[in-house]
């Protein structure tokens, strides 16, 4: 079957077997490789991207459930190969990634978090990160990472 | 201003920050161009025998080139672990009996991965079960036998579990407890992924991996090839733990199916493969023995250990040996005994995971001193001052050849008890439990010290200055999350003045980079960092011998002057400089160095734990943690304390969450992400670092390593401190993971038991 999927503001399309995991039509696809997949019980977030907006873990979206609508991954935060978006640029700064598998849904998802509640605390950043699973940093680097990006004091 | 020790950001992030990673599935490379998929199909049965296989239907199904079975592959059984039982030999594909679920059976071949899972359903395998031995004394009595050709089930085995009459003899208070270090899963978030091609006479091996000089040995001995004939490379692993060191049975098939079927071969593990595909870690059963007077002293100690191998012995059953080494911790005991049986049973073998045989060291100690305390009514710091090993007893010798290096046992857990502030902490912990409150405190103390650099202490490294001005740097390293591009690139810029972003580190690619021996056991910093700053010291020197003429002065008389990164004359500032890279032009400028320091190191420290306990519900939460962990000098704090982050949420992981358990069929009960818990960024809280360094003599910058630290300090720690919580009960010990089931099981035990 055809989709039709706008990914990071370029209007893509295929023709794919109607099982297709939008995860597998980013990466094979498209050739889009930030996406990981870390499991096949929807329980990591390595694989998160937005959809329309939102955080989705794209290994349980269908390929056909996204035609139509508008998909961003890590690659689309930064047209110009830099850290220019806030996000990644506070992941460097506060090391909050080591092998960097966790990292693209991890990003993603810190995204969508300071979408939704620009006035995170240590507690909301804990939890809302709660479905993304990351192997190496112990989190903490992480929840300093996100709450830097959202304008907070890591150390208040 | 040195460089070295300041927080430097990692250079490798801006790539993983934008187009991300690039690990073994991600691929593009044109020797894997037209690659089939590898889909295995692995034994759903713990134990049986392989009555027939019919591969008939599947190799009808869209898209398969192919299905082999052990009838087709000519690969050589292989002894994974060397010095175990000669028969315990391992299939690459299960011959006549499987061993374990997940054991695979036949290897499915397609040119798409989503026909390879459709057809690997269809491959028709006939099981006759036989009676599975899961626990280990099962295995120890020998009714069942795994390979019955090997007459036991014992894979390894040191020691007389006797320690001899009158070990305990003179000990006014003898504790015994028998505790379970259970079995955990690495469970690095990237599972395992090879991608090999055949062409011309040699292999080309991608894989995620921890090592790729001892992952290319191992192929080309278990291929049956020369060592020239192949060729790994490793991409961007994502996490190994310890658990993707040397190359796992599937990578070899990898490669072997490439060859045989003339086209490139891909394969990448789904997470439920992984958790029982990839090697497990831990998984020893310990009775610990501790006897001392009632003043505090410890005179004795014994370890016995039965290790679990699981169904064909791997690393696992060499890591009872290195818990019986570091068996005494951070004490002067007079006498230590220890001594293990390593038995195989119906389930997926062990390997090294994070700290690999010290933490089931330290865990032991750590609750015997626990222990010992509670049986003679002191608080559980003043028996661990008590007993330490005083600074001037260093070096400290543990065996013939082996000694602690340096260590500060004492003055460590002085500074975690006073970052922690433990009386207040513990008038705290007694008020809560005068008033009846069902909130208890808890509060867990851990000394450790641990073995880095244990499995050999060189490593080579290459520094070379290009004519443009950039510097590559060789590593036999192979990173995959501890950054040894920036901590390298840092070394070589100390002594160059070269830019940091003109200095490229490479790893892990056996053609450029002959020989390594990776990133495992806390090794990198101290063998692999310390060749680098070696290799460009000599470089320094070669520059001078080269400049001296051009300068028209004497080598003696030269400097480095790093604002411009040249060599000039010392104490003349109108003197020309010639840089490092005009002398590059002139003539290659390269140095290749092996540095040994010849000895292992010994980091050490303290943690202490704070843990809420619902008395009534047994749940426990982590409320704080302060760890010393002390390693020496710190090359980077940023990715130093990153490592001791990592290592302590997996300590605390064990302690509280993780645990892989199978039923009396060898089922797994943990076997994907669904049912195994590893932590989320909700269940752990930050950290409290606390720093302290006390260099070691074994190489000039005073490094050991930091990799594995923060698991072997926390885990103690926090099954301490849950304890504690509730020892007032009772309680003396619960076997981890402290759920709330088993915390709360304890309490009503201990209150019956009252009665
Ligand atoms: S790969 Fe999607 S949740 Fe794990
Ligand atoms: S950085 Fe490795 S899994 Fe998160």
């Amino acid at each position: 079957m055809k989709v039709e999927i706008n990914v990071n503001g370029t209007a893509t399309t295929a023709d794919v077997e109607p099982r297709t995991l939008l995860v597998h039509y980013l990466r094979d696809n498209l050739g889009l490789k930030a996406t990981n997949i870390g499991c096949d019980t929807t329980s990591c977030g390595a694989c998160t991207v937005l959809l329309d907006g939102e955080s989705v873990k794209s290994c349980t979206v269908l390929a056909a459930q996204a035609d139509g609508l508008s998909v961003t991954t890590m690659e689309g935060l930064s047209d110009d190969g830099t850290l220019s978006h806030p996000v990644t640029a506070a992941f460097r700064q506060e090391h909050g990634l080591q092998c960097g598998f966790c990292t693209p849904g991890m990003v993603m998802a810190a995204v969508s978090l300071i979408e939704e509640n620009p006035d995170l605390t240590e507690a909301d950043v804990r939890s809302g990160l709660e479905g993304n699973l990351c192997r190496c940093t112990g989190y903490h680097n992480i929840v300093r990472a996100v709450l830097v990006a959202a304008g907070k004091d890591p150390d208040a | 201003m040195s460089i070295l020790g300041t927080r430097v950001h990692r250079v490798e992030d801006p790539a993983f920050l934008t187009k991300g990673g690039t690990y073994t599935d991600d691929l593009t490379d044109e020797r894997l161009a037209g690659a089939l998929h590898l889909t295995l199909v692995r034994s759903p049965i713990a134990h049986a025998t392989i009555t027939s296989i019919d591969t008939s239907a599947a190799k009808q199904a869209p898209g398969v080139v192919a299905v082999l079975t052990a009838a087709d592959c000519d690969l050589e059984p292989v002894l994974v672990f060397d010095r175990a039982n000669k028969k315990m030999v391992r299939p690459y594909l299960a011959t006549d009996r499987v061993r374990f679920v997940g054991e695979p059976v036949a290897a499915v071949l397609t040119e798409h991965p989503y026909q390879g899972e459709d057809a690997a359903e269809l491959v028709d395998v006939d099981y006759d079960p036989l009676p599975a031995v899961v626990d280990v004394e099962a295995a120890l009595n020998g009714e069942v036998l795994l390979f019955p050709e090997a007459g036991t089930n014992v894979a390894t085995a040191k020691g007389s579990a006797d320690p001899g009459a009158g070990f305990f003899a003179d000990c006014e208070v003898v504790v015994t407890k028998q505790i379970l270090n259970q079995r955990v899963a690495p469970a690095p978030l990237e599972t395992r992924a090879a991608a090999a091609a055949w062409d011309d006479g040699r292999y080309t091996v991608f894989c995620s991996n921890q090592n790729a000089q001892g992952t290319r040995d191992d192929l080309a001995e278990r291929l049956g090839v020369d060592v020239a004939d192949v060729h790994v490379i490793l991409p961007d692993v994502g996490g190994g733990f310890g658990a993707k060191i040397g190359a796992d049975p599937e990578y070899v098939l990898v490669a072997w199916l490439a060859r045989r079927l003339g086209r490139p071969v891909r394969w990448s593990e789904s997470r439920s493969e992984n958790m029982t595909g990839l090697v497990h870690g831990r998984a020893q059963h310990q009775t610990i023995t501790i006897g001392g007077d009632r003043d505090g002293t410890v005179k004795a100690y014994q370890l016995k250990i039965v290790g679990e191998a699981g169904a064909y012995p791997a690393f696992g059953a060499a890591l009872p040996n290195l818990t019986g080494m570091m068996a005494r911790g951070t004490y002067d005991i007079a006498r230590k005994h220890s001594s293990y049986v390593s038995v195989v049973t119906n389930t997926t073998p062990t390997g090294a995971y994070r700290g690999a045989g010290r933490p089931e060291a330290t865990q032991a100690i750590e609750r015997a001193m626990d222990l010992f305390a509670r049986a003679i009514g002191m608080d559980p710091a003043d028996v661990r001052r008590k007993n330490f090993i005083a600074p001037e007893q260093f070096p400290y010798e543990i065996t013939d050849e082996i000694s602690y290096d340096t260590g500060e046992y004492a003055k460590a857990l002085d500074l975690a008890l006073r970052s922690a502030g433990y009386e207040q902490l513990r008038a705290e912990q007694a008020r809560r439990r005068e008033r009846g409150d069902t909130k208890l405190l808890g509060i867990g103390l851990s000394s450790y010290v641990e073995i880095t650099a244990g499995g050999g202490a060189s490593e080579n490294g290459s520094v070379e200055v290009h004519p443009d001005g950039t510097v590559t740097v060789l590593t036999g390293s192979s990173p995959h999350g501890q950054g040894h591009a920036t901590a390298w690139a840092m070394l070589a810029h100390e002594q160059l003045g070269i830019p940091m972003e003109k200095i490229t580190v490479r790893h892990g690619d056996t053609d450029q980079i002959p020989e390594g021996a990776g990133t495992m056991g806390s090794r990198s910093l101290q063998t692999g960092g310390i060749a680098v700053h070696k290799a460009a010291g000599e470089l320094v020197e070669l520059a001078k011998q080269r400049a001296a003429d051009l300068l028209e002065a004497d080598v003696a008389d030269l400097v480095v002057d790093k604002d411009v990164a040249a060599i000039t004359v010392a104490g003349v500032p109108s003197a020309r400089k010639i840089t490092f890279a005009e002398l590059a032009a002139q003539e290659q400028l390269r140095v290749h160095t092996e540095w040994d320091a010849g000895k292992a190191t010994f980091p050490f420290g303290a943690h202490v734990a704070v843990v809420e306990v619902d008395a009534e519900t047994g749940k426990a939460a982590v409320q704080r943690i302060w760890a010393v962990d002390d390693a020496g000098p710190v090359l980077n704090p940023l990715l130093f304390d990153g490592q001791r982050h990592g290592g302590i949420a997996q300590g605390i992981a064990q302690a509280m969450l993780e645990e892989v358990t199978y039923d009396e069929d060898g089922q797994p009960l943990a076997a994907s992400f669904a049912d195994y818990g590893i932590p989320s960024a909700a269940e752990l809280p930050s950290f409290d670092l606390v720093g302290m360094e006390t260099p070691t003599d074994a190489n000039p910058l005073g490094y050991k390593g930091i990799g594995e630290a923060g698991t072997i300090g926390s885990c103690p720690a926090v099954q301490n401190a849950v304890i504690d919580a509730v020892a007032h009960l009772g309680v003396d010990h619960i076997d981890m993971p402290l759920t709330p089931v088993r915390v709360w099981t304890a309490i009503q035990q201990a209150a019956g038991g009252a009665k």
